[in-house]
């Protein structure tokens, strides 16, 4: 199954239904596929081994990814936010390939291999464009750099058939009615953002980009747009609360789902979403970019039992990613490997056909398909799945392993507090000390004694910071993603 | 022809076109309007239709028999019911996920 046969099927089911909105320009279905097919042909007699796309969310995006899909050739989304020499970096590792730029071209830039986007687009011949031969599945498809909160960067190998297991488990083909359609603010080198892409064409869902996130602009397009769904990542939901802090309502009445994911949400977030959009299923995804995206989901209705319930456990699954996506597998394990019984706390491992765990000259798939995904959490005993954090964060302090998500929670639930990070700092007595960097909303005076009284009587007094300092924001990505190793850098500095 | 998963598959008797998404655990046929498939790209003369395997496939569908041991999804529409040595596939019906993209 190669990706190929998305277009196959869009372009003969779908034709003149909308597809993709951004920037003021609008294509159906037939004009991405058969400008995809043109790129397909331009790269396969260029003989690039590779497609860089280098931009925020454009028509050249879609069309740049099934054009090297059709070209049997892996696309590199690269994040054209990062430092000029990172990403020569990341440039340097995959030589000769096409490059798609946003605005002026970049030093690397090769002439006759490279093109501005909307240049690029505007040069492919539409009508002449004949679908490209079937690639062979087991072909690279895309590569995707991690995030890199706990080490460097690297590219995630996800080949044809990977995306391809996660579509056909995920989304019905043309399920989507005539007028949905969704609103996507996740970058083009984030796999949500691919992921996203995939699964919208194939349900005929059609996407409007918007991609420098603002919270009033944001709300003002699903209002004219009646969009009907809309993804975001938890730092852009906390600023839509934020800004409609006055209202009772964020008067959308076409939303139909919110999904979210990319990085813990908040819970007093969640809770203030859940009351300004009352019409609006929730749906939490939780993926890695190895896994193809998500591998886990809560969805609307848990949403809102747990928020409408006493009941304590269904009321904790709202802090819960829900339970697995048909066709994957999930193991908690114990340090030494032992598989662990709902309840106990161990390491996530992941094994399905969506499941890549495959880098550039490595994989990390065990023998029998395990994927390790090193991040820590549980199961309940519905096979509700609660996402501790990434094992590498996890602070081990006098022999004993503390998860920084339960300290974080509970400095969170703090009315003055926003945001909250714990690490864990060298130390000579007990290995690592905690240490907490919050940051406090306007207007309020919070001491450090009241934010360790408040974890000590939740808690404990292992478990309480000892020194808790005050900084203006935490250093997060794009999506989101708390970056710790900055904040322990910066810590240690002093 | 033999059954695979990914393996991209044509009608005979008409346009159809179906990929395999779990294939039997047993050497099989599958057929559009009573005659067996064939290979996307092989090129092989048309033929009728047979008396009791009317029926029309529907794109962006899947298809599985009563034992599940195969499913298929269509990906080019076209007259001819599909079936499994024999035995008649049938649309299965779509368990609808939350959109979580």
């Amino acid at each position: 199954m190669h990706l190929g046969l998305i277009l196959d099927m869009t372009h003969s089911g779908l034709g003149d239904r909308g597809a993709v909105s951004v920037d003021g320009q609008s294509f159906d279905h037939s004009g991405l596929a058969e400008l995809s097919w043109a790129a397909s042909a331009r790269f396969t007699e260029l003989g690039v081994p590779s497609v860089v796309y280098l931009g925020s969310n454009h028509i050249a995006y879609p069309v740049a990814l099934f054009g090297a899909a059709g070209a049997g050739v892996p696309f590199i989304p690269l994040n054209y936010r990062l430092g000029a020499e990172q990403l020569s970096n990341q440039i340097e590792s995959h030589p000769g390939s096409f490059v798609i730029y946003e605005g002026a071209a970049p030093t690397f830039a090769v002439p006759g291999r490279s093109a501005e986007r909307q240049d690029f687009v505007e040069s492919l011949d539409r009508a002449g464009a004949e679908p490209p031969p079937p690639q062979d599945p087991d072909l690279p498809c895309v590569l995707l750099y991690t995030s890199g909160t706990t080490a460097a960067p690297k590219a995630a190998i996800l080949r044809h058939r990977h995306l391809m297991s996660y579509l056909f488990g995920t989304v019905e083909f043309a399920s989507a009615d005539e007028g949905d359609v969704t609103l996507v603010s996740v970058p083009p080198y984030h796999v949500a953002g691919v992921a996203n892409l995939l699964s919208n064409l194939y349900a005929g869902r059609r996407i409007i980009y918007l991609d420098r996130f603002d919270p009033e602009v944001w709300l003002q397009i699903v209002r004219d747009e009646k969009v009907t769904q809309a993804m975001v990542v938890p730092t852009m939901l906390a600023q839509i609360v934020d800004h409609l802090r006055d209202a009772d309502d964020a008067e959308t009445p076409s939303l139909q789902t919110l999904s979210y994911g990319g990085a813990r949400m908040p819970t007093p977030v969640l809770h203030r979403a859940l009351e300004l959009f009352p019409t609006a299923g929730f749906v939490n995804a939780y993926g890695l970019t190895e896994t193809s995206s998500t591998i886990a989901l809560l969805g609307p209705e848990d949403h809102r039992a747990a928020f409408e319930t006493d009941d304590p456990t269904a009321r904790a699954r709202l802090g819960s990613v829900g339970r697995l996506v048909p066709g994957v597998e999930l193991e908690v394990r114990d340090d030494e490997g032992r598989a662990l019984e709902p309840g106990r706390t161990g390491l996530l491992f992941l094994r399905g056909e969506q499941i890549s765990g495959e880098y550039a000259g490595a994989t990390l798939l065990e023998d029998d398909a395990w994927f390790p995904t090193r991040d820590r959490g549980w199961v309940d005993e519905d096979g509700y799945l609660f996402v501790e954090g990434r094992a590498d964060d996890t602070i081990i302090r006098g022999g004993e392993n503390i998860a920084p998500a339960e300290i974080e929670d509970v400095l969170m639930s703090h009315d003055g507090i926003v945001d909250a990070v714990v690490v864990g700092l060298p130390d000579d007595r007990w290995g690592q000390r905690l240490v907490a960097v919050v940051v406090a909303g306007q207007a309020d005076r919070i001491g450090a004694d009241e934010l360790r009284e408040l974890v000590r009587s939740r808690l404990r007094s292992a478990k309480t910071p000892e020194v808790i300092e005050f900084w203006p924001e935490l250093p997060r990505t794009d999506t989101g993603k708390l970056l710790r190793r900055t904040v322990v850098a910066r810590l240690c500095a002093g | 022809m033999e059954l695979k998963a990914g393996t991209q598959l044509k009608s005979v008797v008409g346009t159809t076109e179906v990929v395999v998404i779990r294939a039997p655990d047993h050497a099989a046929t599958l057929t559009s309007g009573g005659v067996p498939m064939v290979g996307r790209d092989d090129d092989v003369p048309g033929a009728d239709i047979q008396s009791g395997s009317e029926g029309t496939v529907l794109l962006g569908k899947r298809y599985v028999d009563g034992a599940a041991s195969i499913e298929v999804l269509c990906t080019k529409p076209g007259e001819g019911a599909l079936a499994l040595d024999g035995q008649p596939l049938e649309v299965k019906s779509a368990k609808p996920l939350p959109s979580s993209d």
